[in-house]
C-alpha cells in the first residue's frame, strides 16, 4: 500500500524526532514520559481494528477482537494513568491549571 | 479521491502531528499536564475516523471490544493507588503488545488462508498484491509487508509476554528471580529458533502450524528473558518493553497502510530507547548489565 522508500523515509525522521523530542529531559519526567509514549502506542488500537475489519473466518474474527480488547486497554489505560502522573506536577499557583480532564 | 478517505486520511495526519506535539509538551514539566490532553484529542480522532474506513466487517464486535477494553481499563487505572503505577504502564505496554502481536496474527493466518486457496507458494520477487485480487481472492502481502508483519509480531509478542512478567513482578505475584544454570544459553537458543521460523515464514512459507510454533517461541523468550530480572531493576525492563511495543506498533502500521501507526510507533521505538538508556544510566547501569547482570554475581545496585 505505502511504497517501500517513502516508508523508509517515514520510519528515519520518525526516528529523528522521537530521539529529539526526549534528548534534554528532566529525570523528574522519565516516568511519566515512559507512561505517555506508552500511551501513544495506544494507536495500536486502530490497528487491531482495522484487523479486526478484515478478518473473515471465525478464528481470525477471534484473534481480532482479543486485539481490539488489548488496544483498547492500552490506549484507555495508558491515558488514566499518565493523567494522573501528571497530576502531581499541577502548578502550585492559586486558580492555575484548573483541572482538565477528558 | 474522494472525501471521505480523503477526511480519514487527515484525521490520522492530525492525530500523529497532535502525538508529536503532545509528546514534546510532556517532555517539559510546565506544559507537561496539557501535553497527555493533546495526544488524548489525536487519539479519539484516530478511533472515530477508524469506524468510517470503507470495507470495514464485524462493526458491532469492534465497537463491543473497543467499549469493554476502554471501561476496564479506565476502571482499573482510576482505581489503583499511586504506588502501584509502575505495575500498571507494564501491564498497559504489555496489552499494546499483544495488540500488534494479534494484528500479526490474523494478517499471517489470512496470507495462509489465501495460500491455501492458490495451492502455490509465491516466489520471493515483489508482487502487485492488486493481481490477486482478480480473482477473488484477498490480496496477498508483498514480501517486505510480510517480513515487517513477522518482525512486529515477533517484537510485540516479547514485549507482551514480558510486560506481564514485569506487571506480576511489581505486583508481588512472583517474588523470586527465577534463575537455573544455562538460561542465557537456553534464552539464546529459543530467540534463535523464533528468528529461524519468522524467517520461515517471512519467506513466504506461511502455515498454521508454523505461525503456532512462531508465536509459542517467541511468548516463551520474552517469558524466560524477564523472569530472571529483580523487581528494582523493573522500570527500565518496562521502558525498554515500551520502545518494543512501539517498533511492533510501526512495523504492524506498514502491514495495514496505516500512516499514523507508523509515525506514532516509531517516535515511541526511538523516544522510549533513549528513555530507557538514561533510566539506566541514572540509576549507574548499562542496559546489558540490566538484561543479563543477575547471571554474574556481582549484579550491582540490585534491591532484591
Amino acid at each position: 500500500m505505502i511504497d517501500g522508500f517513502l516508508a523508509l523515509y517515514i520510519f528515519m525522521l520518525a526516528a529523528f524526532c522521537g530521539y529529539e523530542i526526549i534528548a534534554r529531559v528532566p529525570v523528574i519526567l522519565h516516568t511519566p514520559l515512559m507512561s505517555g509514549s506508552n500511551f501513544i502506542h495506544g494507536i495500536v488500537l486502530v490497528g487491531a481494528m482495522i484487523a479486526l475489519g478484515h478478518a473473515q473466518t471465525p478464528f481470525e474474527i477471534t484473534i481480532g477482537f482479543v486485539g481490539v480488547l488489548l488496544g483498547a486497554g492500552n490506549a484507555a489505560g495508558g491515558y488514566v494513568v499518565t493523567e494522573r502522573m501528571l497530576e502531581m506536577f499541577k502548578s502550585s499557583k492559586p486558580g492555575a491549571g484548573k483541572g482538565d480532564r477528558g | 479521491m474522494s472525501l471521505l478517505p480523503t477526511l480519514i486520511k487527515a484525521c490520522y495526519f492530525l492525530a500523529a502531528l497532535l502525538f508529536i506535539l503532545g509528546l514534546k509538551r510532556m517532555s517539559s514539566p510546565r506544559t507537561a499536564r496539557g501535553g497527555i490532553v493533546w495526544a488524548g484529542v489525536g487519539m479519539l480522532l484516530a478511533v472515530l475516523a477508524t469506524f468510517f474506513l470503507p470495507d470495514m466487517h464485524n462493526r458491532s464486535l469492534i465497537v463491543a471490544a473497543v467499549l469493554i477494553g476502554v471501561s476496564a481499563a479506565w476502571w482499573t487505572g482510576r482505581r489503583v493507588a499511586m504506588t502501584a503505577m509502575p505495575q500498571m504502564v507494564a501491564l498497559y505496554n504489555g496489552m499494546g503488545g499483544g495488540a500488534a502481536a494479534a494484528i500479526g496474527a490474523v494478517e499471517l493466518i489470512g496470507y495462509a488462508r489465501a495460500l491455501g486457496l492458490l495451492h502455490v507458494v509465491p516466489d520471493t520477487s515483489p508482487l502487485q498484491p492488486e493481481s490477486w485480487a482478480i480473482n477473488g481472492l484477498p490480496p496477498l502481502l508483498s514480501p517486505v509487508e510480510l517480513s515487517l508483519g513477522v518482525l512486529g509480531a515477533l517484537i510485540g509478542t516479547v514485549s507482551f509476554s514480558g510486560s506481564l512478567v514485569a506487571f506480576a513482578k511489581l505486583q508481588g505475584w512472583m517474588d523470586k528471580r527465577f534463575v537455573f544454570p544455562g538460561q542465557r544459553v537456553v534464552n539464546i537458543l529459543l530467540l534463535a529458533a523464533a528468528v529461524v521460523v519468522g524467517v520461515v515464514l517471512a519467506s513466504g512459507h506461511v502455515s498454521g502450524p508454523m505461525i503456532a510454533l512462531f508465536f509459542v517461541l517467541a511468548l516463551l523468550f520474552g517469558l524466560l528473558m524477564t523472569l530472571p530480572i529483580g523487581g528494582a531493576d523493573m522500570p527500565v525492563v518496562i521502558s525498554l518493553y515500551n520502545a518494543f511495543t512501539g517498533l511492533a506498533v510501526s512495523f504492524e502500521g506498514f502491514v495495514l497502510g496505516n500512516e499514523a501507526m507508523i509515525i506514532a510507533g516509531m517516535v515511541v521505538g526511538a523516544a522510549g530507547t533513549l528513555l530507557t538508556q538514561l533510566m539506566a544510566k541514572a540509576m549507574n547501569r548499562s542496559i546489558g548489565n540490566v538484561l543479563f547482570g543477575s547471571f554474574g554475581a556481582a549484579a550491582g545496585g540490585d534491591a532484591q
